[in-house]
Parts: C-alpha cells; structure tokens; sequence
C-alpha cells in the first residue's frame, strides 16, 4: 500500500480526471476508459490497472466526487460478476499478460463475464463436478473441454467466462480441478436459455464440446484449481457495498410507501407484520453500517459472512408482505413472456416479481444453509460433520 | 412533517476508551462476580454486594459517566455507560447502575438545575455515595413517560426496580417530581417477589411524606421522558451482553458435550441454530450501538433508534437465553447452572422500559406508519 496516495491526492485526481475529461462533451466509454487509466477505476488495485495501490477505503471518495459531477457509471449491475468475482481471481492469480488483456475491458463493461461453475450434479458440492478437461492431443498443450454446466446467470450477454473444470479423475475431488478462462465465442459452447420461475430467462445452461481452451487462458496451477475458487467464492460473499444505505432504502421502503399512501389497504395484522419487518430491515441496515465502519477503520470483523443470510431473508418476508398488502393488485403480475434480460432489476418491476426473484437469494451464490455452516464452523469454531469424500478418488464417488 | 430520515451519521465502533473502560469492568466482575457468586447472593436475601457497587461505582467511577465533570461525575456519556450495562448484561450482576446511574441520573440532569437539590444529589450519585430510582413501574416506556406525572405524593407504586437498593425516589406526581428519601417517615419498600431474581422489584408505598420538590410539571414530564429513553436504550445493550455470553457459552457447551459419539455441536440442526444465533448477536449489537450513540449526540433520531434497538433486542435475548437452556439439555433446567438467570432477566427485560410491541407503536409513530 503506498503512503503517498491520502484523500486530498484522491480528490486531486478526481477533479484532474473531469478536467480532462468533462462528463457532458465526454462519450461514456471513453469517460470510462479515461478514469481506469487514472486509477480511479478501483483504487486499492495496482498502478497500471485501474488502480493507485491505495487503500480500499479512499474508493468512496473517488465515487462521491465523480457522482457529484454526474459523471457515467459502469452498471455494476450489468457486470457484478465480472467485477465481483472475475476481476480479483485474475488479480490475485493470473499473469501479467491476462491482468493486461482482461482488467480493462471487464471494469469499462466492454466485455460482461459469467460464471461456469455449477452443473446439473454439482451445485452446493461445487467440487463434485464432471465437465472434464483433457490436453490436446495435437502437442499445442490446449485444453479440450466437454460438460455442461447450469444457472449460468448472463451467458447470452457474457464475452468471457470463469470456468472451472476436472482435469484429474484419480485424486480427490478438490485436487483435480484446474481453473480457466472460458472464450464464450468459441465454438463448441452452446447457450441455452432457461426459464426460471419468473417466467423470464436470466440464467442459461451451456453446454461444451470440445471447447479449445489456449494453455495461457488458464488461472493458477494445474490440479489447484479448487484453491483459485475459494478466492472467487469469497469475494462472491463478501461484496457488499461501501456506500452508505439511506433508511428505508431497500425493499421495505416501498411497502411504507404503499403503506403510507394507501390507508385502504391497511390491516391491523399486517401493521404488525410490516413494523416487525420494518424494524428488521433497519437493523439490517446499521449492521451493514456497522460492517462499513469496520472496514473503514481496518478491522474487519465475521460480519460480512452474515449479511448474505440477513438480506436474503427479509427480501423475502417483505417482498411476501408486499403481495399480501396489496390484495387484488397483488393478484396480478406484469407479464409472463418468456424474455433474456441483460440485469436482475428488483426495483423496476412489480411486487409479484420481487417476490418470485427473491427466492432466488437464498440460493445464488452459495445457499443459506451451506452459509450457515460456513458461519458456524469458521466464525463460531463448531465441529464439522464427519465426512467420506476428502480422501477417496473423484472417479469412486457415488454421483 | 415527513417521517424522520437519519439526522445524524452514528459511530458504531467502540472506541479505545470505549474497550479500556470495558476490560475494567469485566475484570472486576470475573474476580468478583462469577455465576456462583451470584446464585450465592441472590439466594442470600441480600442480592446486592455492597462492596461490588462500591469497587463499580466509586472505584471505576460507573455511577459518574454521564454527569458532567464540573458536577462532580467523569463526563462521559451513553456509549461509555452502554459498555458497562453490556458489561452487567453478561454476568446478570444485580447492580443498580441501570436504575441509578443512568435512569435516575438523566432525569436529574434533564431538569438542568446546576445547584440546589437536584444538583447535590448527582453529587451524591456520581460519587457512588448514593443510589437513586424513578419510582415507576419498571415496564414503563418512554412513550408514556409524560403521563406518569399524575395523582399526588400519597401513592403506592409496583413493580419499581432496585428499590430496595435506593436511598432516594424520584416521584412524578400531578405537581411535579419530587425527591423522598427511602428512610423517611411514610416510606415503605415492600420487596416483592421477582421473575427475574438478579433485578430485585419492590412495592413503594408513600403516605403523608414530605419530600423535596425539584421541577414543575411541564420541566418534569420531559426529564422522566427523557430518562425512560435512556434506560430503554441502554437496556439494549445489556440484552446484547447477556445474549452474547449465552451465544458463547452453548457454543462452548455443545463442543465438549459429545452424544452418538460426536461433538453435538457436530449437528447441523444446532449449527444452524447458533448460526442464527450469531446473525441476530451480530445485529442487535449495530442496534444497541446505534441506541447509544443517539443518545450520547442528543441527536433528534434518539428515539426511534431506542425503539428500534428495544423492538429488535429484546427479542434477541429471550431467544439467546432460550436457546441456552434448551441447548444444554437437562443441565440446562438446573438451578445450579447459570443459564436460568439469563433466561429470567432477558424474560423480564423484554418487559422492562416498554414491550417490544410498544416500541413498535413508537415506530410507527415516529416513521408515520399508522395502524388501520
Ligand atoms: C438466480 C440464480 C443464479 C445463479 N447464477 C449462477 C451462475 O451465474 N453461475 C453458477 O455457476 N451458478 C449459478 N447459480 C447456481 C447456484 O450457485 C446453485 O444453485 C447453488 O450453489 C446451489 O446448488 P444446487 O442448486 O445444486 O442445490 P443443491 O446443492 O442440490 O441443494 C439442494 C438443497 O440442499 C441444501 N443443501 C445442500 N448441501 C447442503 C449441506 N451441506 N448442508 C445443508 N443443506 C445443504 C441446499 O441448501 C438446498 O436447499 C445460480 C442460482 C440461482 C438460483
């Protein structure tokens, strides 16, 4: 970390950036592009990507002044896995060549990622999974790949992909597992949409065949490929915004809203309910605020692990309420055309959808009971439930 | 108007201070105050110890933090004394800090009266030279603080808290609040027999008593106010230290305690349990942070942070204690093992300073949330 970069070197920069490039006369991507080769794309990552090696908690205050400017943003939403997931496993364990090639692009929203993780037979036991990968026969020291993987959230939308799979049957599971850079445009990779319990198509399945993947288009060592994931599984828990949440930011504030604007709906059990939910969710919220002071302050705590768990639930139990407290509007939903939609937008749409998406919460990325465990063995130090698969082969396990 | 919108930016960290201040009173409470000791003394018929109060009080200067220096106390403020209720909330000591030194305390220094009566008592309760108390019930909330100014000095009230420990009632009456000295004529402190066995409630009954009237009705509705707001707030942090130390102590617990030949804590169905656990400790601790720090800042947001920390943490220490007891399987019902004076006093706090409940009708109020 260096010692020269502070706040006022941060806002220094920041106003140098909209000097040079003002928001209004400045296309997007080049506004983009612009503040990655500043370092102000993130800023606790290295100079030369995006970064100003400073610490992570100065970001805020490059975001607050480019906001302030109203200056264009790269739609985290759009490109959450490129950011949140891709993004600090290339950092933390790829080449100088692919840090280079595939930093920019990803954090401009150039190029969207997906995750090719789960498969129809690994999904909580990720490493369980099939999707093999073989050296090419031709000497070339490519990788062919075959398998299918499911849930794929953006793979009809995604340039790239993280992907991981089975390079040696004859260890254990976690030790034959190598990590890769998936090239969407490939042939042999085969999107499919499938429609979830929206109705719409977010997540796909894709299936590979005889996909050709380059030797330098690999992360990490071969066979420690498990290792390489547990960076990107963690950085997939532990995302949760520096930016400060207002009171009733979430999902709670539009059921106040409806609440307070109209009476008619109001019932004396769900008053209760919405107040039990209203006071949870502000509890929520100071946790988060609590968990942000902490990392401001350079002591993270457990916290973090907790989150997850915390927001999934109460989007939940709101967006349940919300349903409910609308009676015969909460009958109705908008649509039910099948369609590819590019994010996952919980605002814009009706309560009928929140309700149905935030299911989907307490599974995506890691379901609330394998958190629970993670939370009860790792931050409380519970035993571990004894287990039959760490020492056997991959290939002598029952599947 | 429309409904409040944070006033003001908390601090929900522990300061260093904060930590220095929490290590005195938790070790003084570890040599002094082990569960033991407490079955021990609440067993005596004498549930406080003297000399605790005295080592707490005047020794760490605990019944001082919230009166300003120039009247004598340490100067410091709810996030300091939210450390050690947390503090008392984890070894559930009967200490009448909560009562005295911070109910009792902020009522005086409502009334902002520097000299005369009111003044020479916090002299008296920041030196830990005497013990003060609200004559209320001990369920009463913020919320209807004002309306316990009514009738006269002739009263009887129930349910007051550490009444037996108090050498002087505040009374809120129709006139005003009135200090009367417990060892006066017309005084009697009827000491009743309590859920919560570390928290001694009492029946007072007053009759032809003379006291010493120290505000008019207007000054002393918004002080008894006031100090029912600081007591449910900082009630929360003692529902943290008391869910905590039940958190930690099942975990530790159901490591050691192996059936069908493992750890029971092996079981995924009390994993999960204590996991739950650890996410509500980790929440109401934001909560009661947040409480304190309102408070402390005399910020405008002050009481709907109250009623949201009481909203949320009362629950959090019933069901820590609950889960406690159930945990421990038949060890757990003991009289000998601690974990039902935990259950007691989380039980009869969930009541104190207003019902979870209540505090949600102040939410509503406050966010504009009406009922039908
Ligand atoms: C909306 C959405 C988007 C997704 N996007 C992606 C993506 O982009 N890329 C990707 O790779 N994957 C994605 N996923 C997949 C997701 O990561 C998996 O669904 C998830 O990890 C769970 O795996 P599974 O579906 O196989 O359920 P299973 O693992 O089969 O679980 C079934 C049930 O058993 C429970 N269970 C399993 N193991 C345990 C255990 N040890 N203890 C207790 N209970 C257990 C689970 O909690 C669940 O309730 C997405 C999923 C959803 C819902």
């Amino acid at each position: 970390m260096s010692a020269t970069v502070d706040a006022a070197e941060v806002r220094r920069l920041t106003r140098e950036l909209l000097a040079a490039h003002p928001p209004a006369t400045t296309g997007r991507t080049d506004f983009l592009e612009a503040r990655f080769d500043a370092g102000l794309a993130w800023v606790h990552y290295p100079v030369g990507l995006g970064g100003l090696d400073a610490p992570r908690s100065l970001q805020p205050v490059v975001d607050a002044g480019l906001a302030a400017a109203g200056a264009p943003d790269n739609d985290p939403r759009r490109i959450g896995i490129g950011l949140g997931m891709a993004a600090p496993t290339i950092l933390g364990f790829g080449t100088d060549e692919q840090k280079q090639r595939f930093l920019r692009p990803l954090w401009v929203g150039d190029e969207v990622w997906c995750q090719l993780f789960s498969e129809p037979g690994a999904g909580s036991d990720l490493a369980a999974l099939a999707t093999r990968a073989v050296r090419a026969e031709d000497g070339t020291g490519d990788w062919v790949v075959d398998g299918q993987k499911v849930w794929t959230s953006s793979a009809h939308v995604a340039r790239w992909a993280i992907l991981i799979a089975r390079t040696d049957p004859d260890v254990p599971k976690h030790r034959g597992i190598s990590y890769f850079i998936c090239d969407m445009t490939d042939p042999g990779v085969e999107v499919r949409p499938l429609r979830q319990i929206t109705g719409e198509a977010e997540f796909n399945e894709v299936f590979l065949t005889g996909v050709r993947i380059p030797d330098n288009r690999r992360l990490g060592p071969v066979g420690e490929g498990w290792k390489v994931a547990q960076t990107t599984l963690m950085n997939e828990r532990v995302s949760i915004g520096g930016a400060r949440i207002p009171r009733e930011g979430g999902m709670i504030g539009t059921v106040a809203r409806t609440w307070r604007e109209q009476p008619a709906l109001r019932t004396h059990d769900l008053h209760q309910r919405m107040l039990t939910l209203w006071v949870e969710a502000e509890v929520a919220r100071l946790t988060g605020e609590r968990l942000r002071q902490q990392l401001v302050a350079g002591q993270p705590g457990p916290e973090g692990s907790g989150m997850k768990l915390a927001f999934a639930r109460l989007n939940q139990e709101i967006s349940g309420l919300e349903v409910e407290l609308l009676g015969d509007e909460g009958l109705l939903y908008s649509d039910w055309t099948m369609r590819r939609p590019e994010l996952v937008d919980f605002t814009g749409r009706d309560a009928g959808y929140r309700y149905l998406r935030s299911k989907g919460n307490s599974i995506e990325g890691g379901t609330s009971e394998v958190l629970l465990n993670i939370v009860a063995e790792r931050v409380l130090g519970l035993p571990v439930e004894p287990r039959n698969d760490k020492d056997a082969a991959w290939k002598d396990l029952a599947r | 108007m429309t409904p409040q919108t944070e006033a003001h930016a908390p601090d929900l960290l522990y300061s260093e201070t904060e930590e220095d201040l929490r290590s005195a009173v938790r070790s003084l409470l570890a040599d002094r105050a082990d569960a033991p000791t407490v079955i021990a003394s609440v067993e005596s018929g004498t549930p406080y110890d003297q000399r605790l109060w005295d080592s707490l009080a005047a020794g760490i200067g605990a019944a001082g933090l919230l009166v300003p220096e120039k009247l004598g106390g340490q100067g410091a403020g709810h996030r300091e004394a939210a450390v050690v209720v947390e503090e008392l909330g984890r070894s559930v000591v009967p200490a009448p800090f909560l009562t005295s030194a911070v109910v009792a305390t902020d009522v005086l220094l409502a009334l902002g009266a520097d000299d005369g009566p009111a003044g020479e008592l916090l002299d008296g309760l920041a030196a830990g030279r005497k013990v003060a108390v609200l004559a209320v019930p001990f369920a009463t909330a913020p919320a209807d603080g004002a309306a316990a100014l009514a009738g006269t000095l002739d009263r009887t009230v129930t349910g007051v808290a550490d009444a037996v420990a108090a050498d002087v009632l505040l009374v809120p009456t129709g006139e005003g609040l009135y200090a009367v000295e417990t060892g006066g004529d017309g005084v009697t402190v009827q000491p009743l027999v309590a859920l919560d066995l570390t928290r001694p409630l009492a029946t007072v009954t007053l009759s032809g008593v003379t006291g010493t009237r120290l505000a008019e009705p207007g000054p002393a509705a918004a002080a008894v106010t006031r100090g029912l707001l600081s007591g449910a707030g900082l009630l929360a942090s003692e529902q943290l230290g008391l869910a905590e130390w039940c958190l930690t102590e099942t975990v530790r617990y159901t490591r050691e305690r192996h059936q069908f030949n493992r750890p029971v804590g092996s079981f995924q169905s009390l994993k999960h349990r204590m996991a739950q656990l650890w996410l509500q400790v980790v929440s109401a601790r934001a909560a009661a942070r947040n409480a304190a720090d309102a408070l402390a800042a005399g910020s405008p947001d002050a009481p709907l942070a109250v009623a949201v920390a009481q909203a949320y943490c009362s629950k959090v220490a019933v069901h820590a204690a609950e889960e406690c007891v159930q945990l421990h399987g038949g060890i757990g019902m003991t009289w000998e093992h601690p974990a039902h004076l935990y259950l007691k006093r989380a039980k009869a706090d969930s009541i104190a300073y207003g019902s979870a409940g209540r505090h949600r009708d102040a939410v509503a109020e406050l966010m504009e949330l009406p009922a039908p």
